[in-house]
This record gives structure tokens, sequence and C-alpha cells, in this order.
């Protein structure tokens, strides 16, 4: 059976050591959350920590970098509205 | 415990240090935020195993073996948010933790140079590093249709390795002319391991079919909430290019702030950069703290290596043999080379006024611009208090130097290693939580 976290209540795979960014882009899903001013969708920029455009909800915690961070099985991931 | 070295940064240089150190029989810590050692250059997935055509896997397997054998303690999945200038010399360590050292090494490494263009804060629109580091970290792709765009070598393998993992990669769009090279006669027959490498490059290129068009650049991406497509420019021409995915990048800016947080002087690098500025035995100029790698200016993995090697050699009072020191600087010659064949481009100027500038708090050109000609900011920084660019979850990582070219371009003076060090002092390296801090200050 696949790893898989859940994603704004959608269940993606997951492959072992993956980050979140990764999943998440493996999936096709391309933005998860909107900037605080103009509303508009930000998802991978830098893919190495530098960004910060990539934040996340991951399990409750507001605003980590997907980039970074590593995807567990069953994490609960939900987009970010800052 | 006080360890002799804490090195910061599990890349090329700073396993080469920690191993280094280690061998002459000092205590050595090494630190890095992700959790699996290789930095950006030996970045590999969890199985173990390298992206198919990894340059320099096996140095990486002997460093990485080495740092076994002679007792460095690796420490992954640890984050540096403050450091502070001793003796001894103490590392903060986000989750509360903390490391004393009599020696500190940086080696933090580089990250994708940007300059702004209409559509780049689009999703799709990423840096070429970052497209690598998907396919070399994660085994996933970035999108499917790629367009490669930027300038510097590092486009190539950036490319041929988004190729060989199954994309199409539409183009590599190069703003420069690597034929530049041909002004340094001899230089590419001195380093002829570059040219082997850059062949072989091209030979992936070749086998997908992947055109490489040089001294043309993207200037624009489209799309409404994600990337469509790109328009590209070059011989007076513009033409659109359907993509779901742009991988851009104009070479490197080194992460020197833990550098500055030290207090180690800077300079600038021939490409413009902020460095920190270090002596023969990449010692910065604060008392056991030194410097390798990208951060001492950018120039590759090998060279990369090598620093590292004479850092922890510094560091552990041993003398670098000539041989290191000699190729040192032959790949030091090599690497100041790159900023005449692959400059900047010129982009300030022409840029339309709605374009985003300022990533985190979407600081447009326009209020830039009307910060240093009607509220009379001299330098980035008096910007920056103007008007937020720079001040956003990047901590003026991405837009700093855009935002000190704007106000060149406006001023007509060339920002200094001072002008640029004032957009990359940060107290705090790292957003922390606040009750991280607390826990700090209560047991500090």
């Amino acid at each position: 059976m696949t790893d898989h976290v859940v994603f704004d209540g959608k269940p993606l795979p997951l492959v072992a050591g993956q980050s979140v960014a990764a999943v998440l882009v493996a999936a096709g899903v391309r933005s998860w959350r909107t900037t605080r001013v103009d509303g508009r969708p930000r998802g991978l920029f830098c893919g190495i920590g530098i960004c910060f455009d990539c934040l996340v909800t991951v399990n409750g915690r507001r605003s980590v970098r997907a980039c970074v961070t590593e995807a567990r099985p069953g994490d609960v991931i939900t987009s970010d509205d800052l | 415990m006080t360890y002799d070295l804490v090195v910061i940064g599990a890349g090329p240089a700073g396993l080469a240090g920690a191993v280094a150190a280690a061998g002459a029989g000092r205590s050595v810590a090494l630190l890095d935020r992700d959790g699996r050692p290789g930095g950006q250059f030996y970045r590999h997935a969890a199985d173990g195993r390298p992206a198919r055509g990894q340059h320099g896997w096996r140095t990486f397997l002997r460093l990485r073996a080495l740092c076994v054998d002679r007792g460095v303690r690796l420490l992954t999945g640890h984050q540096v948010f403050a450091v502070e200038a001793g003796p001894p010399h103490v590392v903060h360590v986000e989750g509360d933790d903390r490391l004393r050292a009599d020696a500190v090494l940086i080696a933090t490494g580089a990250y994708d140079r940007q300059i702004p263009f209409p559509g780049w804060d689009l999703p799709g629109v990423l840096a070429a590093g970052g497209a690598q580091a998907l396919v070399k970290g994660h085994r996933v792709l970035p999108g499917r249709r790629i367009v490669v765009a930027g300038t510097g070598p590092f486009l190539l393998p950036v490319a041929a390795g988004l190729a060989t993992a199954g994309a199409q990669v539409v183009g590599v769009f190069e703003a420069n002319n690597p034929l530049r090279f041909a002004r340094f006669p001899g230089l590419l027959a001195r380093h002829p391991d570059k040219l082997v490498e850059a062949a072989g490059y091209l030979a992936i290129l070749a086998r997908h079919r992947v055109p490489l068009h040089t001294k043309h650049s993207v200037v624009a991406a489209h799309g409404t909430d994600e990337l469509v497509a790109v328009t590209v420019a070059g011989a007076g021409v513009e033409r659109r290019i359907d993509c779901d995915t742009l991988a851009v990048g104009y070479g490197f800016t080194p992460q020197v702030d833990l550098g500055l947080a030290f207090g180690c002087a800077t300079r600038l690098s021939g490409d413009g950069g902020l460095v920190l500025a270090v002596d023969d035995r990449q010692a910065t100029s604060v008392p056991g703290v030194f410097a390798a790698g990208e951060v001492t200016g950018v120039g590759g993995a090998r060279l990369a290596v090598v620093t590292g090697t004479l850092a922890g050699l510094a560091a552990a009072g041993v003398v670098g043999r000539p041989r290191l020191r000699r190729e040192r600087a032959r790949q030091m010659a090599f690497a100041a080379a790159l900023p005449s064949v692959y400059p900047i481009p010129d982009w300030a100027g022409g840029l339309a006024g709605d374009t985003v500038v300022c990533r985190c708090e979407e600081v447009r050109l326009d209020a830039i611009r009307t910060a240093v000609t009607e509220l009379g900011a001299r330098d980035a920084r008096a910007v920056k208090l103007l008007t937020r660019a720079g001040m956003g979850w990047c901590q003026g990582r991405v837009c700093g130097e855009p935002v000190a070219s704007v106000v060149a371009n406006l001023t007509g003076v060339r920002p200094d290693a001072t002008a640029l060090a004032a957009m990359t002092r940060r107290t705090l390296t790292q957003p922390i939580r606040l009750g991280e801090l607390a826990d700090t200050e209560e047991n500090g």
C-alpha cells in the first residue's frame, strides 16, 4: 500500500523522504497559499529554503516551508492564507 | 561540550572542512538544515542514490565515509538561526539547541540569483536550482513542458537533468554568449575538465533535441493563476513559447548572513555579489571564524572542496600543502572569468513599473523608483524602510540585490559592499517562533 498525506481533504501519494513541496508538485498542485496584499497564488519558487514563497500548514503548524519540510505518512497539509 | 570546530553547511566545502579538521585530530560537529548531507551539489534522494549524471559523486561518498571514520558528529536537520562571536563562539540551532566551539567554519553555499520580470511571481516560475533540487532530491519533475533560462554554466546541467528525468525541455535561453571565453586565451585549455563537462551536457541536450539559444532572455511570464507561456527576446525579436514551467537563474547569490552576524568583513565579488573576505588560510576578519566554498566567491564544487579542506586544516592549526593552494588558485582563475562571460543583464532601467520586485511584501518597481526619485532614498536600506521591500519573510534574500540594482540605475552609483551588507544583515537569520526565542533568552 502506498503512503499518503492529506492535502486540503484529498489524499496524495508520498514516497519516503520527499518534501511536502515535492509531494504537492508531483500531484500536480502548483500553488498552496495566497498572498496577503493582492491575494495572488504562490507555490514553489526557490525550492531550497530561501524565499519562503512555499509556506504551508502541516499538522496545524502554520507557515512552514514546504520545500524543506519532510512529508510523513498521514500528514494533514492545508493551504495557507496569510 | 565545546567543539574544536563547528562547521555550518554539509555541502562540498563543509564536508571537506570537517574531514580535514577531524583528520588533524580535532573534535568536529557538522551541521546542516537538510535531512541528508550533500548541500545543493551532492543533493540526492532518500534512498541514497544520486540522480543520473551526477558529477563528483565518488568525492561525496569518500568525504561522507571519512566523516564517519574520523568521528565527525554529523547533525542533519539542524537549522542555525543565530550566532554569537566568542570565544567560545555560540551557534544557535532551531529547537532550542546550541553548540559552543573554538572555531566555526561557515560553508552555507549560495542560491540562485534572480532578476525581476513581469509574471515572475506566477506559480510555475521557479529557480533553476529549485527545479534541479526537485529532480535530484525527490525524483519529481517540476512540470511537463519546461523552459530553462537565465545565464551561466549552471543552466546546462539543470536542463540536462530535467531532460534526462523525462521532462520536455522546450529550450535553453542563455542571456549571454559563451563564445566570450575566447577573450581568455588558454583558460579553457588549462581547465579541460570544464570543457568535457560542458560537452557532456550539450550531448545530452542534443540527444533530447533541446535547442540552446544564446543571447536570448525571458522577458515576461504569462498566465492568470499559473504559468502558461513565456516571452523570450533575442536578436531584436520577441516570441511567445507555451510552457507550464520556467526554471530561471542568473548565477548565484552567496548565503553570507551568518558571516555578517559574526561581524566578518565582506567584499564585492566579480559579479557584484557580496562575499565574505578571507585570507590565505580561509580565515575571516573575526578570530576563529573561517569561511569556504561559495560564501567566499562563487566557483563551483571543486573549488569548494579545496577551500573547505584548507579552512578545516587552518582551523586545526595546520598549514595546507602547496598543491592545495595551487589548485585553489587554478580554480579561482577560472571562476574569475565567469562574470565577464556571463554578466548579469542590465534590467532595471527598461522594466515595466508594475513589475513586482519584492515578492514577500509585494512591492512593485514604481514604489521603489518613487522612493529614490521623490523621497530621497540613496541606498537599498533607505528604500527598504520607505517601501517595505526586503522586510518580508525572506528578509531580502531574493530582492536585496535587485533593489540595490534599481537604486544604482537611478542614482548612477553602484552598490558597494556596505550597501549590500545592509540588505543582508539579519539578527535572526531564520524566522523562528517566539516561544523558541523566549527559551533561548531564559536559558542563555
